[in-house]
């Protein structure tokens, strides 16, 4: 095993972490606000991958020049499961809550898979192609810029939550509903805006990974899952926590299944989240 | 509390009124009859399903209802029951009756061994914990080769039906027996344990867990029990299950859907009651059996869609469940809560 291979995996597994962080955010910006986990998360960037797939399958437009029709599909698609799913279950159970937006997360994979068969797809010569070197160390193109993509959304998600009027309305919302309210501030408009934002972040993190990751319908699950870990590291709610997450499980994904054994990449995962939960339960970075 | 207690223990199971004990006594002649009028193969199937979906349901029911945590893996107790029956019967020519009891050892083992740092923490870690688990539950026995990895294990064949290997071939009906045995224990027992203090500690942690635990009851404790309890209902399904189809295998016995549709089921029916099951899967096992006949290879597919749409709208419109269309007074007896 040489130096080459393990910066390699590092630099691998850093470019991997800042898709998992972005796409960690979107579902930290919807449970800090409304207490309520997308369970379909996983879901939705499998739409957001479809969506670049068929613009580019039917016309012709190249993943990275629909970036910004994915980002307002997906955004459209939030405010949507809010105002047809989301807004009945806000004060049901927690119970219900999880089974509602589970029940939805089985509802769309299914229907994509009847729709689209379970095939796998992948976009061939896109715009973003080959790969650099540095110093012996391969980079493909289409990573190196989704992970740049996904820490510029980071960076404007950032700027939004904490400089601009609405940003604080949103986090006004999110820390007490009812003073938002009195201050005029509608709760239920909140929810949407951040349904749209987080959904938002899927669709740029969904179209920059189709450049180069195969579109299937099961594609969710495994990302899904590393973002409820990547949350629960960072810290429920905390932004800026799921960006060291995310590039966190990046590394452990990508250097475990280099010095361990790759077939077994979500248990690193899964024994982080039982670390973090046991010992540190209000995560890493979290403000609780 | 002694007082509470003997006044809920008075309470029957079912109602009182006459009609519901004709109806439930009429049920339970007609279960134990219905393989006499010698139905055909595929009602003999479809009723063992609703016998095993019941029991499977009502272990989810038991930590969702009584305790209030949501498991998304509950199949992993189902797989371990089925690996352990059927690995000792290939490896060691264990009798399955012996087996299915290590299965039920083996889940609670595990479960304690899950619940004690999970159950700790407050509902949605937990159930993203549990979905990892049942996740990589799959992904380990997929690789493990003494179980036979991806190919599974096949259970060797008996010469002709042998009550000792729990194996008939030919006739649904020792099978159909079998099912409806665990399945009215279960019931039972269930029952039994929701009258009980254990059951009693346990709402109480479910509904308010900081009143409960200043009432001196150890919340994480009484947690694990249920999660225990609820992961002995689930195992012996599963072994008798891998006894049905006589293969095992990792996809088929850590199926996600497994998790979901006991989840499903219970929600449709109504969550907390004793009966919510039992409704749940009386309606959705012939709807399932039903659909993969009509749409053949793709029925898997057209299956979920409607339960992703189900469980929405049971979300959205009934969230306790379409036992709570049923008129109060008979709930009122027969509610588990």
């Amino acid at each position: 095993m040489t130096f080459e291979i393990i910066a390699q995996a590092i630099v691998g597994g850093l470019l991997m972490g800042l898709i998992y962080a972005l796409i960690a955010a979107g579902l930290s910006l919807i449970f800090g606000l409304m207490n309520i986990v997308n369970f379909a998360h996983g879901e939705h960037l499998m739409l957001s991958m479809f969506s670049s797939f068929w613009l580019w399958s039917l016309l012709g437009l190249d993943p990275l020049v629909s970036i910004p029709i994915t980002i307002l599909l997906m955004a459209f698609c939030g405010v949507l499961t809010h105002y047809l799913l989301i807004r009945y279950i806000l004060k049901a159970k927690m119970l219900i809550q999880i089974c509602a937006t589970f029940g939805l997360s089985i509802f769309i994979r299914s229907l994509a898979q009847l729709l689209w068969t379970p095939d796998f797809r992948n976009v061939t010569e896109p715009l973003l192609e080959g790969r650099l070197e540095i110093a012996n160390v391969f980079i493909g193109q289409p990573q190196l810029f989704a992970g740049l993509a996904c820490l510029m959304g980071f960076a404007l998600l950032y700027l939004f939550v904490t400089r601009t009027e609405t940003g604080l309305a949103l986090q006004a919302t999110a820390q007490d509903r009812q003073a938002a309210e009195i201050l005029g501030i509608p709760s239920n408009k909140m929810f949407a805006l951040g349904w749209g934002i987080g959904l938002g972040c899927v669709g740029l993190a969904g179209g920059m990974m189709t450049n180069y990751f195969f579109i299937f319908t099961d594609v969710g699950v495994n990302f899904a899952l590393f973002a409820f870990v990547a949350v629960a590291l960072g810290g429920f709610g905390s932004i800026v926590g799921c960006l060291y997450a995310g590039i966190i499980i990046g590394l452990v994904e990508s250097l475990g299944g280099l010095l361990i054994d790759p077939s077994f990449k979500l248990l690193y995962v899964f024994a982080i989240y039982l670390m973090v939960v046991i010992y540190k339960p209000q995560g890493l970075f979290g403000r609780y | 509390m002694g007082s509470v207690l003997d006044k809920a223990r008075q309470e029957p199971l079912w109602n009182t009124n006459k009609k519901i004990v004709a109806l439930l006594a009429a049920l339970t002649v007609f279960l134990f009859g219905f393989p006499l009028f010698g139905p055909n193969a595929f009602y003999l199937h479809l009723m063992i399903m609703i016998f095993m979906y019941a029991v499977m349901s009502q272990s989810w029911n038991v930590i969702a209802g009584l305790s209030g945590q949501i498991s998304l893996g509950h199949g992993v107790f189902f797989g371990i029951g089925a690996y352990t029956s059927s690995f000792l019967f290939v490896e060691y020519g264990v009798t399955p009756w012996i087996g299915i009891f290590i299965g039920i050892v083996f889940s609670a083992i595990v479960a304690v061994l899950i619940g004690i740092p999970m159950l700790r923490l407050s509902g949605h870690y937990f159930a993203i914990a549990t979905l990892l688990i049942g996740i990589s539950f799959q992904v380990v026995f997929q690789r493990w080769e003494l179980v036979g990895a991806a190919s599974g294990l096949w259970i060797p064949l008996t010469e002709g039906n042998s009550w000792s290997a729990l194996q008939f071939h030919g006739s649904k009906v020792p099978y159909y027996y079998i099912f409806l045995a665990f399945f009215i224990v279960t019931y039972l027992l269930v029952w039994r344990l929701s009258i009980s203090k254990i059951g009693f500690r346990l709402r109480a942690v479910r509904d308010d867990y900081q009143a409960a635990s200043s009432l001196g009851i150890n919340v994480a404790r009484y947690k694990i029990i249920a999660y225990a309890i609820s992961a002995m209902i689930m195992a012996p399904m599963g072994s008798l299950f891998a006894q049905y189809l006589l293969i095992v295998d990792p996809d088929r016995m850590f199926n996600l859907e497994i998790s979901i549709m006991v989840l499903l089921m219970t929600v449709l029916g109504g969550i907390g009651n004793i009966w919510g099951p039992l409704i749940g899967v009386a309606i959705l096992i012939p709807v399932s059996e039903y659909s993969r006949i009509y749409f053949g290879g793709t029925g898997g597919a057209v299956d979920l869609i409607l339960y992703g749409l189900i469980l929405m709208l049971i979300c959205v419109f009934r969230p306790d469940g379409l036992i709570s269309l049923f008129p109060k007074h008979i709930l009122e007896r027969a509610r588990q809560r």
